[in-house]
């Protein structure tokens, strides 16, 4: 049994990693393939705890990542939110599936988490026409095992 | 291998409102920021707060790459560095063989101006900045660097590197800043093709070396291998630094406008260092003070004023094209001519009598 505040710091941490992850500097072919590991962090938390805050944690990692890389403030924070906001709602549903179809149901969040950000885009004036941002949800889908396996390895060990 | 990923503690004392509530408060929250930060901007302050905050993730970030330097650079050999050396002292001595004649000229240029002193160079102080990471997506070309506000620099600061120009500030930290590229597809940079002084222009393309000059008319004087050297409008970029070369021309009948592309100078790629330079207000060369920051359409922007500027006298203007041959009217009144009037040929066309001919650059 490990209580809400155990399971928070291991969220803020796995966030931290999954923060540096996305913001390390890679080649331009590699950063398009790149994985959105703070979307799959946060989905991961929301799935598994669902009642230890995915949402705010969403909201915090979007506005560290909007430092990062938005072009305005609070877009990746509210597409975060929105992603983290369905998988607790649907957290049940998607937990109890194989990982396969996970896999899929996690490449559906991306798709989503992409049109989000891409929509909030271009209503700030922020257009972007490289049609390989949406790549990354499918390296995404394709990651989303063994960074679930990692992950609930590391709630297990920290206790 | 059902239950995929299943926690040890899963049954959890929960806090907070229901998840419908805290998604309404967070998501509104969301969008008054991005509210106030796109139309109202009042967020600098939260943005520099927020970006003081993430300065160590960015160290830790940029902590391998810069590990990785310092190691090879502390096991060079003696030969390697014996060679760099050699090779740095080859190339101080040809700068100052070109730097030589450069206080005449700066001198005699003054004069051609009508001022009774030579002019001091543009940038009256710089810093050289280590660059921290690097964004080279199609969408977004950024770079942040390791001086911010404590060290002076402000927003809309001209970056810099030994080739050519780099970008500008746009967000500035206590301690760190960002850059934006001249070859991110939001930037656009003020420019002037040396050859024949027309003024556009250029775009950042997206691929991290290349721009676009999208708004030339198919008939535009323009050719590959033309030098696109910044025209000092638009206050950020003082004029007369080298930008990019033009790679291609593309003229197509149906469209237009011509489709240019300029390969920029900076190698942002190769570059650990980049420079920002402070320049000198009142000067010629300088870009305009920024007066307002008022940059919405309706008030105009301030800095969006042409520079008055002296003409310069390093930009010819280009010469007439020699005189055809003699037109079928003047043929037949050749004969009545030919005693007093001299013939035309004897000037030549491209150095008219009443310009002083410029020398070659």
């Amino acid at each position: 049994m490990i209580t809400v505040a155990q399971v928070r710091v291991r969220m803020a941490l796995t966030a931290l990693i999954a923060l540096i992850l996305t913001v390390l500097p890679l080649p331009m072919w590699l950063d398009v393939l790149r994985p959105a590991f703070l979307v799959l962090t946060v989905l991961y938390w929301s799935i598994n705890t669902p009642r230890a805050g995915g949402i705010g944690l969403g909201f915090a990692c979007g506005l560290m990542l909007d430092i990062f890389q938005g072009p305005v403030l609070g877009e990746h924070a509210l597409a975060l939110a929105i992603v983290a906001y369905i998988a607790v709602r649907e957290h049940q549903r998607i937990r109890s599936k194989p990982a396969f179809q996970q896999s899929l149901l996690v490449f559906a969040a991306l798709v989503f988490y992409e049109f989000v950000v891409f929509a909030i885009d271009g209503w700030t004036g922020h257009p972007g026409t490289s049609p390989l941002r949406w790549l990354h949800c499918l390296t995404g889908a394709i990651v989303w095992p063994p960074a679930a396996a990692i992950l609930s390895y590391t709630e297990g060990r920290l206790a | 291998m059902t239950a995929f990923g299943t926690a040890a503690g899963r049954p959890l004392q929960g806090r907070g409102g229901s998840p419908g509530f805290q998604f309404t408060l967070y998501g509104v929250l969301a969008v008054v920021i991005m509210y106030l930060d796109q139309r109202v901007h009042y967020l600098e302050h939260v943005r520099y707060a927020l970006q003081a905050t993430t300065y160590p993730i960015q160290l830790a970030v940029n902590s391998p790459p810069s590990a990785w330097r310092w190691l090879r650079e502390s096991f060079q050999t003696r030969e390697a560095l014996r060679a760099e050396n050699e090779r740095l002292r080859a190339r101080q001595r040809d700068l100052e063989l070109l730097a030589m004649r450069y206080d005449a000229l700066a001198h005699e240029n003054g004069e051609l101006r009508g001022l009774r002193d030579a002019l001091p160079p543009v940038a009256e102080r710089w810093l050289p900045a280590e660059i921290i990471n690097i964004q080279l997506s199609g969408l977004r070309q950024r770079l942040l660097i390791n001086r911010g506000a404590s060290n002076g620099v402000f927003k809309g600061q001209a970056v810099l590197d030994d080739r050519g120009l780099i970008g500008q500030t746009t967000h500035v930290g206590p301690w760190s800043a960002e850059v934006i590229l001249i070859t991110d597809p939001e930037h656009a940079v003020p420019v002037r093709v040396d050859r024949t002084g027309l003024r556009t222009i250029a775009v950042g393309g997206g691929d991290g070396s290349s721009l676009a000059l999208p708004y030339l008319p198919a008939n535009a004087d323009i050719r590959s291998g033309d030098l696109l050297l910044t025209s000092g409008l638009g206050g950020v970029f003082p004029e007369g630094y080298p930008v990019a070369r033009v790679s291609e021309v593309h003229r197509d009948a149906v469209q237009p406008l011509a489709q240019v592309r300029a390969m920029a100078f900076s190698h942002i790629d190769s570059d650990t260092e980049v420079m920002l330079v402070w320049f000198r207000a009142g000067h010629p060369a300088a870009p305009a003070a920024t007066a307002s920051k008022a940059t919405d359409v309706k008030s105009g922007n301030a800095a969006m004023q042409p520079l008055a500027a002296p003409p310069r006298a390093s930009a010819p203007k280009r010469a007439e094209p020699p005189a055809p041959a003699p037109a079928p009217a003047a043929a037949t009144e050749a004969p009545a001519a030919q005693g007093d009037s001299p013939p035309p040929a004897d000037t030549p066309a491209d150095t008219p009598a009443d310009q002083p001919q410029v020398p070659p650059r």
